[in-house]
């Protein structure tokens, strides 16, 4: 695995996330250029300040709802223009959701593989053929670790990541050959807004201590990496135990 | 999904005491209000770095602002940085240092938030030339809990700028601020250690060292007789001769368990202070030295509280005016060498006369003693209670940021404006300290 130079033309989808914001700060500091794509315009101008005062050579900003997969073609354009050349996407949108509200009602299921599979499966589709005609670029995109196996405890969330996982095997085993860096990362628990409802403990990592792990698989052209790297351990003794344990399991 | 779990237990750097609340982290200036305001009372919480509970409240709501980490601008001309109010002092370090800039205060941890350094007006070695951090915060926004944002100057809102300043993060939340750094060519201090024995001796090193910009020195507790209030007398000045300005690395060294509550006793922190005391063979030691060691000795070792085991460590700093204060810092020595408690890290120092903007603030002109004792409930206690009593009979005051057992006719004896601050807290705030101190 060669390493690459530092990516400097950054486009992040979500970039109000907690663990998007720290990354892209560990770029802002090199002096990168920046395109920003969240829905709140409060959170995104408070990411542009923070990312411009830590040495970010350029901050665009773009609002919208990345559900609404019909503007991503025009957004995406926008990005692409802006920046020159998309050296690094980072796709950073996702909700956890209810898992409960979701097993008793579809459209709330709908919802969570929509905003955590389609939307990116829409983003991916251009994003992979915008990579592959300019034989560059790292597309590299938050998962977790639940998309693993699938736990009665959030199973619905899982499936968006797990489908988004497979997603991206296959993207990678296509457009790896014109020299795109394809990384699925899965994080474990992180102390984020999005899980700011469930009682913490050891096992939850700081944004920050996540980000440094995004940024040294996406320096190392890591196909997937999971971040803290003890999650990989924790995963696959998760994934060996036989089925019919499992299922019996509260987990 | 929502199940009711016991509140957590928080607690303070001091660990002592520790109580239950619910924790509600914002992440973003525009987070508070609340969109469900709880039907609990509520208080800011930064790093939750100050010792007793001026940042806890029993059964509240504890509103985290660590996750308010954004630096909003920055203007190297005139050294002012804007950031949210969750950012550490490390943090700034991080980013100021490299582009040749400094805080203009710090205190002896950098673990600190810009938010906590504001409430508790802090203080550090230089409050002689520079007064407290709050001399150094041109502006700041004060959102109360009906929604209301202050933006807060000396000119703007200025009443609301003075009880903020010191106001134990009583009178709202602070979501952003602006701190003027000071330039820095160097990470290197120009360090002079200068032994001393008694107090006269260290008023003397003091009133000859005013004009060097960094002094504090450390005193031993434990010895008595001929070598009683021996200590070294600590001075540096930032160095004027250009270096590479690198940032620091992160601390790798961690106390990973509680020591036993008996850890720090009598006689290892007596052997300590030999040691200290005669690490420097003469009588005076110059050199450069990193700022992160000058500053931030105890930041080294992550979780040094847990040195004093499960129950915790008691502070204690006064501040004595300059006509009582020999006399008053001599009685409070010789009370804590006939208690039989030990004071690991016993700090004493001048303070200047440059007035803090702050309504609260603790600093004033004259002495400062800060002290630490292991808790051991009875002895502890009493100690505590005694050397608040001398602290009363010679005109000082209590430092609420590290206390924890300061009585009601005490803090109001030392804080003699404390009706007139209450005007300005929030009616939806509170802390277990300010319940403590006016029930």
């Amino acid at each position: 695995m060669a390493s690459t130079k530092i990516p400097t033309n950054i486009l992040a989808l979500g970039a109000s996330s907690a663990i998007a914001e720290a990354t892209l700060r560990l770029y802002a500091v090199r002096g990168a250029r920046f395109f920003l794509v969240a829905r709140n315009p409060d959170k995104l101008n408070a990411v542009a300040g923070d990312l411009l005062t830590r040495g970010a050579a350029s901050v665009a900003t773009h609002v919208m709802d990345l559900d609404d997969t019909s503007a991503h073609p025009a957004m995406l354009a926008a990005a692409a223009e802006n920046l020159g050349t998309i050296e690094l996407a980072l796709l950073a949108h996702g909700v956890l959701g209810d898992q409960q509200q979701a097993e008793a009602s579809y459209p709330v299921a709908e919802a969570v593989l929509g905003t955590n599979f389609m939307a990116p499966v829409s983003m991916i589709t251009w994003l992979a053929n915008y990579f592959e005609a300019s034989h560059q670029g790292t597309l590299a995109v938050i998962s977790s670790v639940a998309g693993d196996r699938g736990r009665k405890s959030n199973y619905v969330y899982g499936a968006s990541k797990g489908a988004l996982n497979i997603y991206l095997d296959g993207v990678r085993n296509r457009i790896d050959r014109a020299g795109v860096h394809v990384l699925t990362i899965k994080p474990g628990f992180v102390a984020t807004p999005m899980t700011a409802h469930l009682p913490q403990n050891a096992l939850f990592a700081t944004p920050s201590k996540v980000a440094e792990g995004i940024f040294k698989a996406i320096e190392k052209r890591k196909d997937v990496v999971y971040v803290p790297a003890f999650w990989a351990i924790i995963m696959f003794i998760l994934c060996m135990i036989p089925r019919s344990i499992f299922k019996k399991l509260n987990v | 999904m929502a199940q009711s779990s016991p509140r957590p237990r928080f607690e303070s750097w001091g660990r002592y005491p520790t109580l239950q609340a619910d924790l509600v982290p914002l992440n973003w200036t525009g987070d508070f209000p609340l969109s469900k305001p709880p039907a609990t009372r509520l208080l800011p919480v930064g790093a939750g770095r100050s010792y007793g509970d001026v940042c806890l409240l029993e059964n509240g709501t504890l509103l985290q602002t660590r996750g308010m980490d954004r630096l909003l601008a920055f203007d190297p001309e005139t050294g002012v940085l804007r950031c949210e109010a969750g950012v550490t002092l490390a943090e700034i370090l991080d980013f100021a240092v490299p582009r040749g800039f400094f805080l203009p205060v710090t205190p002896g941890t950098k673990y600190v938030t810009v938010g906590g350094a504001i409430a508790n007006d802090i203080h550090g070695k230089n409050h002689h030339l520079a007064g407290t951090f709050g001399c150094h915060v041109p502006r700041f926004e004060l959102v109360r809990s009906d929604g209301t944002r202050l933006l807060c100057s000396p000119a703007d809102n200025a009443q609301w700028f003075a009880a903020t300043i010191g106001g134990m993060g009583l009178t709202g939340l602070i979501t952003w601020a602006e701190v003027r750094l000071r330039p820095i060519v160097s990470r290197r201090i120009q360090y002079t250690g200068i032994k001393f024995t008694g107090i006269e001796e260290f008023v003397a090193l003091s009133r000859a060292s005013t004009h060097i910009e960094y002094t504090v020195s450390w005193i031993d507790c434990v010895a008595t007789g001929r070598n009683f209030a021996r200590g070294i007398f600590m001075q540096g000045d930032h160095s004027p001769v250009p270096e590479p300005l690198t940032t620091s690395k992160e601390p790798w060294l961690a106390l990973p368990v509680d020591l036993p509550n008996i850890a720090l006793n009598r006689f290892s922190i007596g052997l300590f202070n030999t040691l200290y005391y005669n690490k420097q063979l003469g009588k005076t030691k110059t050199g450069l030295v990193d700022y992160e060691p000058f500053f931030y000795p105890l930041d080294k070792l992550l979780h040094w509280n847990r040195m004093y085991g499960k129950s915790g460590l008691l502070q204690f700093q006064c501040v004595l005016p300059w006509e009582a204060d020999q006399l008053g810092i001599i009685q409070i020595l010789k009370a804590i060498t006939a208690s039989g408690l030990a004071s690991f890290l016993a700090v004493i120092k001048v303070f200047g006369d440059l007035p803090s903007p702050g309504m609260m603030s603790f600093p004033a002109p004259g002495i400062t003693l800060a002290l630490d004792f292991p808790i051991r409930p009875e002895v502890s206690f009493d100690l505590l209670d005694r050397l608040a009593r001398i602290t009363l009979e010679h005109g000082g005051r209590m430092y609420p940021a590290k206390d924890a057992r300061m009585t009601a006719p005490q803090f109001q004896a030392f804080f003699p404006q404390w009706q007139e601050f209450a005007r300005f807290i929030d009616p939806a705030f509170s802390s277990a300290f300010w319940e403590r101190v006016t029930a």
